[in-house]
């Protein structure tokens, strides 16, 4: 598996090098806010794929902890600018010191029935137990609703990514980490390349008020490229060629819906980015909205079809 | 060292960042006054300031909270360079202020006295008039903090991870012969109004 990581690292590398390049030339030729949010994103692209490599290096536990970290960030960034309740604190805080680091041990422990239950049930029940202790209805329910969410989005489902780690399946004994490439390398490419395909041809918009920036020409082109890469990648995986292709796009798709669903969330609470952490990028969330919804979607059916 | 440790976890845990929509973080002698909801004001305050502004700048930390126990009033007068009132004084309950004043240094004061819940500020007491009438060369900033009532309330044993922010606003102008309780409901208001913005 090394041979093949190195390989892929290398022409992440590459890519970004090459991307690097075009950023350098346009913002020599053609200065623009556009050309300087571009390079601000590829800078933050070399620094996330650096981070990546470590991880992989490093290995496993590492992984596991970087993913918690994001997702402390993620849910900090969702709560701060979701109205709770002071009352709520209690509920708040059980969320991120018991169920963020024991979602993350669940999956360093490989106790994979208890991962797949601990928020939707174990913390869907206690959650709103502990904001009632305090006796204040006001907006209870949505309240509660509000922290569920939170947590399911940015703890639950993308968990789901570092726990491609753990599954078992036959042939592939070792090899796991590659399964996490395919899934972050075929999401993120597919954003980028929706954008690109989005303003190059973007004439349709899929829900103006949502996301003026999402096209159909961009999500089709866009989607589409993803996929052809995510197909072209088949070696790196327990798949054969047809059926990473249809698993890419299975990705896409969630991906895609994922950023709709959180744009909508996002425009619900009157904010424009979900905080101002990357560079280019807005918030953490921002990045992994898409990884939310094709995590749980690529873990599943990898596990349902290939793992034992 | 303690300072650094808790601005690093203050970062980490609530961010703290400071919003200077009215006013520059400029070394003039200030009162920044703020709406109060939880112990944590304070710290977020003093991170929010550039750190050369911290060193003349004294929070003012109630004696009965800050002052119990010798970690945490070593954290408050040490660390934090407070100056500790007594809620409960007989006389001049302000004299600590005036002398902190007298040396030409900045104050951080919540006027409310006590913490709130609600996301607009309480009515204030007295001793910001009595300040901005004894000292009309200080400028006075009103500061609000968003979020602190999330992140740790009334009660709580542990601040959960809520971004919370300091915007300070434009420095209050003086009106000759205002009566006090004008005073003090006109920069209420202006706190208040940097909620609504923030």
């Amino acid at each position: 598996m090394t041979d093949k990581m190195m390989i892929l690292i290398g022409g992440a590398f590459a890519l970004l090098g090459l991307a690097s390049l075009i950023g350098f030339a346009l913002s020599r030729s053609r200065p623009s806010e556009t050309v300087t949010n571009l390079n601000a994103r590829i800078k933050a692209w070399w620094m996330m794929v650096a981070v990546f490599a470590v991880a992989f290096v490093v290995g496993k536990q590492l992984t596991i902890a970087l993913f918690a970290l994001t997702s402390f960030y993620c849910l900090r960034e969702f709560l701060s600018i979701t109205p709770t309740r002071p009352e709520d604190h209690r509920a708040v805080a059980f969320a991120f010191y018991l169920f963020i680091p024991l979602q993350y041990w669940l999956i360093w422990d490989e106790w994979q029935t208890l991962f797949t239950i601990l928020i939707p049930v174990w913390a869907f029940l206690l959650l709103p137990v502990l904001a009632v202790l305090k006796g204040e209805t006001e907006d209870f329910m949505a309240r509660t609703a509000r922290i569920q969410w939170a947590l399911m989005l940015t703890v639950f489902c993308i968990s789901h990514a570092p726990a491609l780690l753990i599954l078992k399946i036959p042939g592939f004994t070792g090899q796991n980490f590659l399964l996490l490439f395919f899934l972050i390398t075929v999401v993120q490419l597919s954003d980028v390349l929706q954008y690109v395909f989005g303003k190059l041809f973007g004439r349709h918009q899929v829900a103006p008020r949502v996301s003026p920036a999402k096209t159909w020409e961009g999500l089709i082109g866009g989607g589409l490229s993803a996929a052809a890469v995510g197909a072209a990648l088949w070696w790196i995986t327990p798949f054969a060629p047809w059926q990473a292709a249809l698993m890419a796009l299975a990705i896409v798709l969630a991906g895609f819906f994922g950023g709709l669903v959180l744009s909508a969330v996002k425009r619900s609470l009157g904010a424009k980015d979900w905080g101002t952490m990357i560079e280019g990028h807005g918030g953490v969330l921002d990045r992994m909205d898409s990884v939310s919804f094709a995590a749980p979607v690529f873990f599943h059916l990898t596990n349902y079809f290939f793992a034992t | 060292v303690i300072g650094r440790t808790i601005i690093a976890a203050t970062r980490f845990l609530v961010g703290g960042h400071a919003r200077w929509q009215g006013c520059a973080p400029e070394p003039r002698q200030r009162i920044y006054f703020a709406s109060h909801s939880s112990h944590l004001d304070t710290v977020i305050l003093w991170a929010a300031l550039p750190p050369a502004l911290r060193a003349t700048t004294h929070p003012v930390a109630a004696l009965d909270y800050w002052g119990k126990g010798p970690v945490r009033r070593h954290i408050a007068t040490r660390v934090l360079n407070a100056v500790l009132v007594d809620r409960a004084a007989r006389h001049d309950p302000l004299a600590p202020l005036t002398a902190a004043l007298d040396k030409g240094h900045s104050l951080i004061l919540f006027p409310e006295g006590t913490r709130g819940n609600a996301t607009a500020p309480g009515p204030f007491k007295g001793g910001l008039h009595h300040l901005a009438r004894d000292y009309p060369q200080v400028e006075l900033v009103p500061v609000y903090l968003t979020n602190l009532a999330r992140a740790y309330p009334k009660g709580a044993i542990l601040p959960a991870p809520i971004v919370c922010t300091a915007s300070f606003g434009a420095p209050l102008k003086r009106i000759d012969d205002e009566a006090k309780p004008l005073f003090l409901e006109r920069a209420r208001r202006a706190v208040a109004a940097l909620g609504d913005t923030a």
